[in-house]
């Protein structure tokens, strides 16, 4: 469904990716492990066009992600989850939410729905869903982050490090989340540190290293031996 | 004491007006990063616009809402054609665009409607006493006009899936396209509704002074002071210190001439920008 093949990308002067090659296919949730600084988030924007990419191709679907601009990606079904949560500071959480909401083709009772869902999933973001985003903590943060990419019903949803600087109760929290899109259908590709987290999470792992992927393999052989994790990421 | 509370009437209704002007500068500002150089030509425009439809159909509300639609179509024109190219270039380019805009838009209507003084008949007649002086009910109207303008685009940012959008947009441009706001087409309506007010306030102000193809710059100059006093971007701020400046003036022409009393406002501006950068109604930083 996702397919980078062969992307080079640069970051203002230097050039961070070499030739990264990765595939997502639909309904799949696939990890992408390597230390900090190798790539992963600028491979997520490359894939949202926010890095320039200098060569290579990227496809969703078959087409070409040349061309489309940034606002069209969430239309084609691709939800991004940054790093920062970029969380929309001063809106409240329910218009963060309603960012997501208020696209053409949405029926007033489809909104409901959708709104009823992500209520079901984060009890606590109907709690607070006339509070200022900026005011929540770091964890609800995170949860209004995936919560306003799963308004938009994507495909895909791009996810970067979400359970970075989290307490355990809201690691456990994110991962069952990611099980509960994996059931709906949505394809996931995963950014993480947390190595247990991924590879319980995603069916294949790609690693990377010096802005290029060096490893792939199914999570089930990387359990089976985790030379290649000590190697890469020195865990 | 009568000087004083005729003063403080004369403030908030010049206050009003202004605060008008500068919320559209203000919006622009705080979405785009423009610092729109040609916003008080666009008021100019708007009120000669106004001026024109008064002449040929003698209604003045019909007047007021053909220069704020000409005036949005032309505003939404103008950012498509001159300042979306220009996105993410220095800052310097697009000041130098929008004042190239300025230029062009105050030779056109030198050359379209010359350089007489155009006046504009008030739609509502008559004074009333306040103390020694007659005071025109049109001020009052005008305040009050412009007060309720200003709210209702409140409203449509607070409510309206639009106003969201904006706000989105102003916070975090790179999430809200994320999130499939359409960006580009944000950008033109914001310019758009910012001309709309801009030109709605030429033609509520037009039967204080009459139109010339200069007046403009005064704008221009005045609503910049209020909104870097109110800080830049920050619409609550930038309507506080439109009222709080003109109040000043307003006092200050107490006891100097009026002419004099436009000093007022550039000290305010210099001392905010020496002691509080960031706007005097600016609570936290954002």
């Amino acid at each position: 469904m996702l397919v980078l093949d062969n992307v080079d990308a640069h970051y203002g002067k230097s050039h961070v990716l070499h030739g990264v090659s990765i595939e997502v296919r639909a309904g799949e949730v696939v990890g992408l492990l390597g230390r900090n600084g190798v790539g992963k988030t600028t491979t997520l924007k490359a894939i949202m066009g926010m890095a320039r990419r200098t060569g290579g191709r990227i496809t969703f679907e078959g087409r070409d992600l040349h061309g489309v601009p940034p606002h069209g990606l969430a239309g084609l079904g691709i939800a991004w989850v940054p790093e920062e949560r970029r969380i929309f500071r001063l809106l409240t959480v329910l218009e963060n939410l309603r960012t997501g909401l208020d696209r053409p083709g949405v029926t007033p009772a489809r909104r409901e729905e959708l709104l009823e869902k992500v209520y079901a999933y984060f009890p606590i973001l109907k709690e607070r869903r006339n509070q200022a985003g900026g005011t929540l903590s770091g964890g609800e943060q995170q949860m209004l982050a995936i919560a306003r990419a799963m308004v938009l019903e994507p495909k895909i949803i791009l996810l970067d490090e979400p359970t970075e600087g989290l307490m355990p109760r809201m690691v456990a929290q994110i991962q069952e989340i990611v099980h509960a899109l994996h059931r709906e259908g949505v394809a996931i590709l995963l950014v993480e540190q947390n190595v247990p987290l991924t590879l319980d999470a995603a069916g294949r792992v790609y690693i990377m290293e010096k802005g290029t992927v060096r490893h792939h393999a199914s999570s089930a052989e990387l359990r089976a031996d985790q030379r290649v994790i000590h190697e890469y990421l020195g865990v | 004491m009568d000087q004083i509370l005729i003063q403080t009437l004369h403030g908030l209704v010049n206050g009003m007006v202004l605060a008008m002007v500068a919320s559209g500068l203000t919006l622009i500002f705080g979405i785009m990063d423009i610092v729109n150089f040609a916003h008080g030509d666009l008021l100019m425009l708007g009120a000669f616009v106004g001026a024109s439809v008064l002449g040929v159909t003698g209604n003045y509300w019909l007047a007021l809402l053909a220069a704020a639609v000409v005036i949005a179509v032309l505003g939404a024109a103008l950012q498509v054609t001159t300042l979306r190219p220009l996105i993410g270039r220095d800052p310097l380019t697009t000041i130098l665009a929008t004042f190239g805009v300025s230029l062009v838009l105050q030779k056109y209507a030198l050359w379209q409607w010359g350089p007489s003084v155009r006046q504009i008949s008030e739609p509502v007649r008559g004074d009333f006493t306040l103390f020694h002086l007659q005071y025109p009910w049109y001020r009052i109207v005008t305040a009050i006009l412009a007060g309720l303008i200003i709210a209702a685009l409140w409203l449509f940012l607070k409510y309206g899936k639009f106003g969201i959008w904006i706000r989105a947009t102003t916070q975090d441009r790179v999430m809200a396209q994320a999130m499939g706001i359409p960006v580009p087409l944000v950008y033109t309506a914001v310019f758009a509704i910012g001309s709309a007010m801009a030109a709605a306030s030429g033609v509520l102000f037009g039967p204080f002074a009459g139109v010339t193809q200069t007046m403009g710059f005064d704008f221009t100059l005045r609503a910049f002071i209020v909104v870097v006093v109110g800080g830049m971007g920050n619409l609550g701020g930038s309507i506080l210190a439109s009222i709080f400046v003109s109040l000043l003036e307003a006092y200050a022409a107490i006891v100097v001439s009026p002419a004099q009393a436009v000093i007022v406002s550039f000290i305010v501006l210099v001392l905010t920008m020496l002691f509080r950068p960031t706007g005097l109604f600016v609570p936290t930083p954002k």
